[in-house]
């Protein structure tokens, strides 16, 4: 007999599983209709407030947020923000329109862009999101050919640009944009992503930087009309 | 791993005398407690959310079964693969057989405490494949060839000048006259080390923290960022779970999620949950050609439909015994193979047999705590009580406590002898420690007054005290 077989013979038979004892048409109903379960109240917040929650949230897990008004801000802020760290003008671009659209070379000519996967020497990347969320500041990235996971993970540092829009109160929200926007299945890998890389392991003393980022760079696009 | 919990006693006394171990426990002591206290309290929903958490659980263990296959079916669907696995060693045949396959020569592993319990490490190693720990506190005591101590923070038992020294042996080639003294220069080194490991390794192996079945998706909850480095960069992604990880939707992880962390270390989220599915798509740049997952029972499906069954909605997130006065007193280790503390304490008999563990739901105060904060409100010190009964049934207790157990039982049974011998050994008692209100020394009882004196009674038995009170009551009504 396999294992298979095996498994689920020893859990049905715990279970005291009989035939036509409606358990499949309960587990059919509860994934097709994945009702939301309590919702927080902090995560059903709107307009300014949720912005603020959502910037406050992020910092206070070490994330830095920057606010601009414009798409055409966002070139400065990150060559700004290279800058301050002392961090050579070199960057690597997520291949995503949202990005690529940016005014890289007339609002930042020094800055030197490449685009694709990361590399094990890169020190910085920029990606767009897909989502944020408000409740924890929590990003949410997703893998895609627009979109290598690599870049969240390999620099030190890592600069992401979020819309207004994509702001969100709390988790399930992510998820109706998500299945709205890949209606057949997820993509391979989703990432939510809450502040840079930690570790307490070491005397149960918290140190960024273990093994993804050190630093994590929030670049918020609230144009008007937007939020 | 071979187990040592049959020597419980001897591995307590051990680590209580142990001076490095009780300094590194007291980390554990002052920092997980506040900070879970103060996460709670910044969500007015904390409780709630537990509530709905557990009844999650419970509704999927009911119907574990149709999940499974439906979680399975999604998988095939994505283009990954389920192996069926009913014990251990059948697990680790499916991990090696697949290392194999991609003909691995390392693999770099996200802390799991599923792989702990198949002991894969050895197996790798013994089968010429080098299994490479890459979060901070796994990557430690592998260096130490030790067990982990704690199931989320699995070096906690070890000091900081414990870490340097074991770096300084391991990493030969970096420069001797380096400054490791700080836990930031400590976890630089560490970072540069395991870098070079991600990018040579041949597979990686995460475990999961949950089991999606609406999607088909595994799910790790990481701070570090090690197990997305170790599941993005090999050609293949392997996946250890057992049976009971599985939630139906997303919305349903989002809730356990949001207890998750903030009773594990006090965050509100941890900084990195990742949701796979299946392997890379054909028109992606990055990320692992093959996905597999290695589905393990190894005894939890006999759980089911038990008084264990409670067990099963467990999600590892260590506050059981981050607030245990035994844990905190010796340490994990004690307890002798991969689950210490409270949530050990009942999980080990159930998958090592109650024959080796008997000595682990005996070593509980039953203060409550551990019930008191467990997110998925798991009755832990009621099932360490019925495992006390299952030793005590199958004859394991020792004959001198067995004794000592019917003598009293005996007694109890018998309410006016019952009242008749307590007044007499309470008024003995009372008497001879009238003047000091308390022994230094007793009959029978020298475990006790070993570590601390005995306190008189009062002199009369609460039954008696009662019994007054109502009778001066009803005379003054």
């Amino acid at each position: 007999m396999s294992s298979r077989k095996a498994i689920l013979g020893a859990i049905r038979h715990s279970l005291g599983r009989q035939r036509g004892d409606g358990a499949e048409q309960a587990v059919e109903a509860r994934l097709r209709t994945h009702d939301r379960n309590l919702v927080p109240q902090r995560g059903c917040l709107e307009g300014e407030a949720l912005l603020s929650l959502f910037s406050s949230q992020a910092e206070r897990v070490d994330a830095t947020v920057e606010r601009v008004a414009t798409d055409a801000e966002v070139p400065e802020a990150v060559a700004e923000y290279l800058k301050r760290n002392n961090l050579p003008p070199r960057v690597r671009m997520a291949p995503h329109p949202d990005i690529q659209a940016l005014p890289w070379a007339e609002k930042a000519p020094l800055l030197e862009v490449a685009e694709g996967r990361a590399d094990p020497q890169d020190l910085v990347s920029v990606t767009p999101a897909f989502a944020a969320v408000a409740e924890t500041g929590t990003l949410v990235l997703h893998s895609g050919p627009q979109t290598p996971t690599t870049l969240n993970f390999l620099p030190e540092n890592h600069v992401v640009v979020v819309r207004a829009s994509q702001v969100v109160g709390a988790y399930e929200e992510v998820w109706d944009r998500l299945r709205a926007a890949n209606p057949a299945a997820l993509p391979r890998t989703v990432n939510m992503i809450t502040g840079p890389s930690r570790t307490g392991d070491i005397e149960q003393r918290l140190e960024l930087g273990a093994h993804g980022p050190r630093r994590l760079h929030i670049v918020l696009i609230a144009e008007e009309g937007d939020s | 791993m071979q187990s040592t919990s049959h020597a419980f006693k001897q591995n307590a006394h051990r680590a209580l005398h142990d001076p490095m171990l009780q300094k590194a426990m007291g980390h554990v002591r002052s920092g997980f407690i506040d900070k879970r206290v103060q996460a709670a309290a910044r969500l007015p929903e904390f409780d709630q959310l537990r509530d709905q958490a557990k009844a999650i659980k419970d509704h999927t263990l009911a119907h574990l079964d149709h999940y499974l296959e439906r979680y399975e079916a999604k998988v095939l669907e994505m283009g990954g693969k389920v192996h069926w696995c009913a014990t251990a060693e059948e697990a680790r045949e499916a991990v090696l057989s697949i290392c194999r396959s991609l003909d691995a020569r390392t693999v770099t592993k996200g802390k799991s405490m599923l792989s702990e319990e198949i002991a894969l490490n050895e197996h790798l190693e013994a089968n010429g494949i080098e299994p490479v720990e890459t979060d901070l506190g796994e990557y430690i005591i592998q260096l130490r060839k030790e067990p982990p101590s704690h199931i989320i923070a699995p070096a906690v038992h070890v000091n900081k000048e414990q870490v340097e020294a074991d770096f300084r042996r391991v990493h030969k080639n970096l420069p001797p006259e380096r400054s490791l003294s700080e836990a930031a220069q400590l976890v630089d080194e560490a970072r540069q080390v395991l870098r070079q490991r991600y990018l040579e390794a041949d597979v990686g192996i995460t475990g999961a923290n949950f089991l999606i079945a609406e999607t088909g998706t595994s799910v790790i909850v990481t701070n570090e960022g090690n197990g997305d480095l170790t599941q993005t960069l090999p050609k293949a992604h392997i996946v250890v779970a057992s049976l009971e990880k599985v939630v139906p939707t997303l919305e349903d992880c989002a809730t356990i999620l949001r207890v998750l962390a903030r009773s594990a270390t006090g965050q509100e989220f941890s900084s990195y949950t990742t949701f796979s599915t299946g392997p890379r798509r054909p028109e992606d740049p990055d990320g692992p050609e093959e996905y597999h997952v290695i589905l393990l029972d190894n005894g939890r499906s006999s759980m089911l439909g038990t008084e264990f069954q409670d067990m099963l909605r467990c999600i590892r997130c260590g506050a059981c015994m981050n607030h245990c006065p035994v844990y905190h007193a010796v340490g994990g280790h004690s307890y002798g193979w991969v689950y210490p503390g409270p949530m050990g304490a009942v999980l080990t008999p159930s998958l090592i047999g109650v024959e080796e563990a008997g000595h682990l739901p005996n070593a509980s105060t039953f203060c409550g705590r551990c019930e008191a904060v467990c997110p998925m409100r798991i009755p832990l010190p009621k099932m360490m009580r019925h495992w006390r009964e299952r030793e005590f049934e199958q004859h394991q207790a020792p004959a001198k406590a067995r004794l000592a157990i019917e003598a009293w039982a005996f007694v109890a049974k018998r309410p006016r002898l019952y009242r008749w011998a307590t007044s007499l050994l309470i008024g003995a008692l009372g008497r001879a420690g009238r003047r000091r209100g308390r022994f230094r020394e007793l009959p029978l009882a020298g475990g006790w007054t070993a570590h601390r004196d005995f306190p008189a009674p009062s002199g009369r038995s609460f039954q008696a005290r009662w019994a007054e009170q109502q009778r001066r009551g009803r005379a003054s009504r």
